[in-house]
């Protein structure tokens, strides 16, 4: 009989050294807190097998090249992937560079079209304008509805137009709406549109499998899914990585080096310039271990519970403006009447909450929301209802610091 | 601390802040976003016998950000350009008079900074953006 294993975030916060200061994390959007086996990782890794990782042919060398690409191989296994098909980055950020640079300046031509949506990240704006601005392209956004979610008219409308590539966000890090990828991501390919997904909230949350949704290109950072940070990953299906230029060059990304020129190593390493962040790959290794220990399923549906909750005590409130949809992530950014986000937070901090404010690196989606902040709380395996609670009660401090 | 912080006078400057607005023919534009919050400040300044003679402020921020901007353009109005120059993170703070973390000094700098950046390039003096929060 297949046990189904309920998720006990008092269980999983135990194995988080950073809450033995008590305090209530509601930024897992920005970055996720790091568990110990994760820590234990990096360190046994310097202490116990460094060495640089294809080159030597000493033991240890190949100790440590075997920890590198086995962190590979997992990677790949857990998005359903080949391992050849996984690109070592900094973090989603650079691998959206790379896929606008090096497939952009192949395929993307003056007065073509670049889709994106009015809820992208910087992230996924700032690397098609510079492409844009090289190539004389035009960039698209697809507008958001009122509740924050995107409208399938204008997506096959807009894809109807053909644009050179589709990049849009699996799950909104402000709105916390989940986009239905595999119907976009099939729309897309009927008019024979690539498609990038930004997947940076959802790999960390929720199943996610590449050859199920099908996407050409898809980018997520390790330190948001409990790993360190300056990992990340830029998959991209085989065909699409063999026929792209690297954007660095340097060792360990070249077969053959003369005194005239240099061929390209295979893919993946081809991108993969200089000595890696070797330690960041073995740590996102083990994060994706202890990620699949909680089981995706079940932190998927924990976090989704606490937002529901979250959402019906924040309704109550009529000086409290949310931004999105009711079914959403756990995400959820919202205002208090004239506060600013900046204040909101800072009396939040008071009672050891940690919840960012700010544009949260979507100035665009804020002009489209009209305001100039908000406020957001996001919520990761080891969140409790108490950890809500607790939020809500120094809201109301808040309210009465500004008289609301 | 924090009802320390958000004083009555902070809100009542946040809600009601004084020479808010814009002047027409200004000698004096200037400008600036806080980068890491997206606070923003703009400033005008009228400039007579090289003393202020008016000024009004525009912003988006936090109430510490708006607050500050709005004592500081009363505390400036009618001083000379000279003295502005040498306007510095005291000022603001006795200004404001509430206790302030690292984090939000920016915050509570940003109309400093517009300001004495403002008056620098008036006068055709260059003036390191460091140094315009001191």
């Amino acid at each position: 009989m297949a046990a189904v294993s309920i998720l006990d975030p008092g269980k999983v916060r135990a194995d988080f050294p950073l809450f033995a200061r008590g305090l209530v994390y509601l930024d897992t959007a920005a970055t996720a807190q790091k568990p110990k086996v994760v820590l234990d990782a990096i360190k046994s890794f310097y202490e116990k097998s460094n060495a640089n990782v294809h080159r030597g042919v000493y033991s240890l060398a190949e100790e440590a090249t075997q920890l590198y690409e086995g962190a590979r191989k997992k990677i790949a296994a857990f998005i359903g992937a080949h391992p050849r098909e996984i690109v070592f980055v900094r973090n989603a950020t650079e691998a959206i560079n790379i896929v606008a640079q090096s497939w952009g300046s192949r395929n993307i031509a003056a007065n073509d079209t670049i889709l994106l949506t009015e809820m992208e990240h910087h992230s996924n704006i700032v690397p098609w304008q510079m492409i844009a601005k090289k190539t004389g392209a035009k960039i698209s956004y697809l507008p958001i509805t009122e509740l924050g979610r995107l409208d399938n008219n204008y997506i096959s409308h807009a894809l109807k137009q053909k644009p050179k590539i589709f990049a849009f966000t699996h799950i909104s890090n402000v709105l916390g709406t989940v986009n239905d990828a595999k119907e976009m991501i099939a729309e897309a390919h009927k008019n024979g549109v690539p498609v990038l997904l930004d997947a940076s909230q959802s790999v960390p949350h929720m199943p996610v499998n590449v050859k199920d949704l099908d996407c050409d290109f898809m980018v997520f950072s390790g330190h948001k899914m409990f790993g360190p940070s300056g990992i990340g990953v830029l998959y991209a299906k085989r065909e699409l990585l063999d026929s792209m230029e690297p954007m660095l060059g340097g060792g360990d990304m070249i077969k053959e080096v003369t005194f005239e020129g240099a061929t390209w190593n295979e893919v993946p390493w081809k991108f993969e310039a200089g000595t890696p962040n070797i330690s960041g790959a073995i740590g996102l290794g083990a994060a994706i271990d202890y990620l699949q220990s909680l089981g995706m399923e079940n932190i998927w549906n924990h976090e989704v519970e606490l937002a529901k909750y979250a959402l019906a005590q924040l309704k109550k409130d009529d000086v409290v403006t949310i931004y999105g949809p009711d079914e959403r992530a756990g995400i959820i950014s919202f205002n208090l009447g004239d506060m600013h986000a900046h204040d909101v937070s800072t009396v939040l901090d008071q009672y050891k909450i940690c919840a960012r404010s700010g544009h949260h690196c979507c100035q665009p989606l804020m002009q489209r929301l009209d305001t100039p902040a908000c406020a957001r709380i996001s919520f990761g395996p080891y969140n409790t209802k108490e950890d809500v609670d607790a939020f809500l009660a120094a809201l109301q401090k808040a309210k009465k610091v500004f008289r609301l | 601390m924090i009802d320390e912080m958000y004083q009555e006078m902070i809100l009542d400057y946040y809600r009601h802040p004084r020479n808010h607005g814009a002047l027409p023919h200004p000698d004096i534009i200037s400008h600036d976003v806080n980068t890491s919050c997206g606070d923003e400040i703009m400033m005008h300044v009228l400039v007579k016998d090289n003393r202020i003679g008016n000024i009004r402020f525009t912003g988006k921020g936090c109430a510490i950000s708006q607050a500050a901007s709005s004592m500081l353009t009363e505390y400036a109005l009618g001083k000379s350009l000279d003295e502005v120059t040498k306007f510095n993170k005291q000022d603001v703070l006795n200004l404001i008079n509430i206790p302030i973390s690292c984090m939000r000094l920016k915050c509570a700098l940003l109309g400093l900074k517009v300001l004495k950046l403002g008056v620098y390039n008036y006068l055709g003096k260059k003036l390191e953006v460091e140094d315009a929060e001191d």
